[in-house]
């Protein structure tokens, strides 16, 4: 049943969707229309991809940098150190990364990697080009919209991008951008921040829209609420947290830009002083205010992070145990809990803000209610592997490392939870530890996954086994030695954003101090910049392979993985419109192995009888 | 969110037909309706100026009174001008959501602010 | 290649999908404005009693606003009707109403910021305080049309006061110490009222740039897809009846608390 494989880029081929059989009349609308300013959502979503993933590696350099000033604070960096201080200038001077520079560097990789990389890959990038397939549907339902809000991303990033070459340099006071620190530093950076994150919310709001209201509107017929694939779930939920989680820190950047811009005193407080001198401000503000906003979307914002990586590891576990998910209601309802819940456990990044206890222990009981949905999610995935017939394939290895690693992420999350032990543990490498568990070892294996797994959808090529299971390999085992020395350095009292790594608390410049950092704690340092850089290298072939692929991958036909679900019923690479006519769904999502059947996958639209050939689209 | 599950429709038609749902509009109606709901937000608004104008009242009763005036005048705005009485029921249940969440917000920051061990501040 | 369910609802949500994306829009709304209001009530709850200013605002000017925008809310409802009712010179006539009210809106705003641009608080070398509206200004002194206080608290609650005597000022720049005007930085209340108001001002452009597209340039789709067109006439209107909500409870809470 081999399909005509078309080449990738799309539109190299010259059918259209709504005329089967024949080579179509393929009005041409320049290249201009085509690629740069589409309102295809597949186009859309490589755009996004694409982005976001260059976006995620410039990220990591700034991350490489601030490891090497963390291991040796105050030698100029090697090889990159010439071209810092030629670039940036004053705050790079000899090579050496400044404290001010480090705390730019902070700033921003934060930034960059939650806002500019993981949200658009996992939300915008396979979120655009697959959901519409899954559901059967021809596009998104605002197609010009969605243009509109890769656009509005782009020039948030272009924004962000640029404030690290203003005099000043780029924000300094965290991806948080805390009240009254970020209005007293005297550059213009955080003002490019705060201009970056108002597009960028724009930008997700349209595409929140966007999503709901395909999902809602244009399933194909027969395509009903319970037959949807998990990562469908998942990105609706997603959407729904984008929409009305961002608005108020929308509201928060409106009104902390009126401070630094027009000073104003939303998040300055009566008699505040800056370099020992009272500032000239109104007062009566409340830099509480400022947290209360940002956090009320930081939390949801991390459920973004998360949800659509475990939509997507759902995916590739069904297809490679070759076996229906394990508790497909369980995961539904789960991840509804998880969406609405999240909304009501933001103060548990404030447990040291001075509030009460009763206050406190409401959002300690709501942050362990909230860990219970994740473990069914958790559970019903693991549960999934038992009697399945596995494949280990590189999709695989990443969707199969993804839970452990998650469940670190995850369970070390329970002491940050819990209010008395985050008094201690607030503000130190632990929570560093804990959160890049969940998002990097987590989240991203899960994207990793699906570009591997959507790949031979997108191009009609599966990339190279075997450089992705050295991709798979390499990240796995130095994503764990970045990160889990972390936890020890947090254990013991070591802060986050310290430029100098802690040498100032260290037991060698303060031998006699009470709970000063050990030499074995600062030793970690060296050993994390090394396994940083090793995943760096590890990553060297993933990009390689990736582009390799494009033209020179093995060549595979519509549904390489035998998959049940809708887009892999689409011709590779799906043209304009996608299905010839409207698909009709006569089942689950997952009809693996059924009993009775010839193959051992039952895809969504075929029909009923057996012995039927499936109605593919047309070619 | 389960008051979102269809029932399969018998012949789900993918390009739209031409709505059976809506019901024949007539002009004169809507404009003898659009009267009234004009005339009970003048009723509204002057209300809130006398509450807010009352001598014996201190500003947290005045505010409520106020604020309780306001929601009505809100509701029949969306109610009416919005449609929102005759709406389906999924509005509904974003709009819900929604308010839980406003609520959420403001209720919970609210008490934050209020909560602290005693003898933190001066 | 045409998005199903674009001009007539899908049959078992009953919505056309513009109609979905507008109250998701809306929702998102009520949660930045709601941001907004919170801010509001914190920062009002958290302030020393007896420092949270009355009376600052027009009233009067705040009523007038208020009417314009329940008025061109119903014409823009009467928009929509006529469009239903297929009657395109009253969909004419109707949001050229709305466009005229959103008009008026925005003078008698313009004007409200205006006054607060000029008002002073004037912190004399001798400690008085004169606080009125700049009237003439030049090298060597400053005249306004206001008042001396003793007390910068005495400037707060001008509901409480009846009869505030002003008259003419002048003031020689020597004696004065500081001087700023009713601007955002003046205090936390000005900074939330010009904020809140400056937001909902921008909706308020935005809603009359998409009905004045509507009204003008746009109504050539009226002529190939009359019902596309009455559904878009339709979802612009709900923006803007949000935007007339917004304000009803902008008015009572910052110019009648």
């Amino acid at each position: 049943m081999e399909t005509l494989v078309h080449e990738f880029p799309p539109y190299r081929g010259h059918q259209k969707a709504h005329e089967p059989g024949g080579h179509g009349h393929h009005e041409d609308i320049g290249f201009g229309r085509k690629y740069i300013f589409s309102t295809d959502h597949k186009i859309i979503g490589i755009q996004y991809g694409f982005t976001a993933l260059c976006f995620m590696l410039f990220g990591f350099f700034l991350m490489l940098l601030m490891r090497w000033q963390i291991a040796h604070p105050g030698s100029p960096v090697p090889v990159m150190g010439p071209l810092l201080a030629k670039v940036l200038g004053q705050p790079a001077a000899n090579g050496v990364i400044s404290p001010e520079l480090y705390n730019s560097f902070g700033a921003m990789h934060g930034t960059i990697m939650v806002f500019l990389a993981i949200v658009p890959l996992a939300f915008a990038a396979f979120g655009n080009y697959v959901v519409p397939l899954m559901i059967g549907a021809p596009d998104m339902a605002f197609p010009r919209v969605n243009m509109a809000s890769y656009q509005a991303y782009v020039l948030g990033g272009i924004v962000m991008l640029v404030s690290f070459f203003i005099p000043g340099g780029a924000a300094q006071a965290g991806w948080t951008s805390y009240s009254p620190l970020a209005t007293s530093i005297p550059t213009e950076g955080q003002l490019f921040w705060i201009i970056g994150m108002v597009l960028l919310i724009t930008s997700s709001l349209l595409g929140a829209v966007n999503f709901i209201a395909t999902i809602i509107q244009l399933r194909a017929p027969g395509m009903t609420w319970m037959r949807l694939p998990f990562f469908v779930w998942a990105q609706f939920v997603t959407a729904f947290l984008l929409l009305l989680a961002f608005p108020p820190l929308e509201a928060a950047a409106v009104m902390q830009l009126m401070d630094n811009a027009l000073h104003t005193s939303f998040f300055l407080p009566t008699g505040l002083a800056v370099g020992g001198q009272l500032a000239h401000i109104s007062g009566g503000g409340s830099p509480l205010l400022w947290q209360h906003l940002f956090w009320f979307l930081g939390h949801p914002e991390v459920y973004v992070l998360i949800l659509p990586a475990m939509g997507i590891v759902c995916e590739i576990i069904a297809n490679n145990t070759r076996k229906p998910i394990w508790g497909y209601k369980s995961l539904v309802y789960s991840v509804l809990a998880i969406g609405f819940l999240s909304f009501i456990v933001w103060a548990h990044h404030m447990y040291l803000t001075g509030m009460g206890t009763k206050i406190s222990a409401f959002f300690q009981a709501t942050t362990m209610i909230i860990s219970i949905p994740s473990v069914i999610i958790l559970t019903c995935l693991f549960i999934s592997l038992w009697g399945g017939s596995i494949r280990f394939n590189t999709p695989m290895l990443f969707a199969l490392a993804f839970l452990p690693m998650f469940g670190i992420g995850g369970l070390t999350g329970l002491p940050l939870g819990f209010n008395a032990s985050d008094v201690y543990l607030h503000d130190t490498y632990y929570v560093i530890a804990h959160f890049h568990y969940v998002v990097a070892p987590g989240t991203i294996f899960a994207l990793f996954a699906g570009i591997y797994y959507w790949f031979p959808k997108m191009t009609g090529r599966k990339m190279n086994e075997f450089w992705g299971r050295v991709h798979f390999w390499g990240s796995l085992v130095f994503m764990n030695l970045v990160f889990m020395p972390m936890f020890a350095q947090g254990i013991k009292g070591m802060l986050r954003r310290m430029a100098d790594g802690g040498a100032n608390y260290s037991a060698a410049r303060v031998p006699d101090a009470i709970g000063a950092l050990p030499g074995t704690i600062m030793e970690l340092h060296s050993w994390i910049l090394w396994a940083a850089m090793a995943l760096g290298i590890a990553q060297i072939p993933f990009i390689l392979n990736l582009f390799w692929s494009i033209n020179h991958g093995e060549r595979v036909g519509d549904n390489p993985w035998h998959a049940t679900t809708l887009e892999w019923q689409a011709p590779t690479p799906p043209p304009h419109g996608n299905f010839a006519e409207p698909p009709r769904i006569h089942r689950g999502p997952y009809e693996y192995s059924v009993p009775g059947h010839a193959a051992d996958f039952t895809p969504q639209n075929e029909p009923d009888q057996p012995g039927t050939p499936a109605l593919s689209p047309a070619h | 969110m389960s008051e979102l599950k269809t029932a399969e429709p018998a012949h789900a038609p993918f390009a739209g037909e031409p709505g059976a749902h809506e019901h024949p509009v007539d002009f004169n109606s809507y404009l003898r309706r659009c009267v009234y709901v004009f005339i009970a937000v003048v009723c509204a608004v002057s209300l809130m100026l006398v509450a807010s104008y009352l001598p014996h009242f201190g500003w947290p009763a005045k505010v409520a009174m106020i604020l309780a005036i306001a929601c009505t005048n809100a509701f029949v705005v969306a109610g009416f001008l919005m449609h929102l009485i005759s709406e389906k029921k999924m509005i509904y249940t974003l709009l819900a959501f929604t308010v839980f969440f406003f609520t959420g917000l403001m209720g919970l920051t609210v008490w934050a602010m209020q909560d602290f061990p005693a003898g933190t501040t001066h | 290649m045409e998005i199903p369910y674009a001009v007539h609802p899908r049959p078992d949500t009953g919505i056309y999908n513009a109609k979905v994306g507008i109250w998701l829009f809306l929702a998102s709304e009520v949660m930045l404005f709601g941001a907004l209001f919170s801010a509001y009530v914190l920062l009002r709850v958290g302030a020393p009693a007896g420092e949270w200013p009355h009376g600052w605002l027009n009233v009067t000017l705040g009523t007038i606003n208020t009417l314009v925008l329940a008025t061109s809310a119903i014409t823009t409802l009467m928009a929509w009707v006529a469009c239903k009712t297929r009657q395109f010179g009253k969909f004419k006539f109707f949001h050229a109403c709305t466009l005229l009210l959103a008009l008026t809106f925005l003078c008698v705003k313009a004007y409200e910021y205006h006054d607060k641009w000029i008002h002073y608080e004037i912190h004399l070398t001798d400690g008085r305080i004169a606080d009125g509206h700049l009237r003439a200004s030049d090298a060597d002194s400053v005249t306004i049309e206001g008042r001396y206080v003793t007390d910068e608290t005495q400037l707060y609650d001008l509901r409480a006061q009846k009869d505030i005597k002003t008259g003419e000022i002048k003031i020689p720049r020597a004696q004065i110490k500081q001087m700023e005007n009713y601007g955002p930085w003046h205090n936390t209340y000005l900074a939330l009222y010009f904020t809140l108001t400056g937001l909902h001002a921008l909706h308020i452009l935005g809603g009359s740039i998409v009905i004045g597209y509507l009204w003008g340039p746009g109504r050539k789709l009226w002529k190939t897809d009359p019902e596309h067109f009455t559904n878009r006439v339709e979802v612009s209107g709900l923006f803007w009846h949000f935007v007339d909500l917004v304000w009803i409870f902008l008015f009572p809470v910052l110019y009648l608390t």
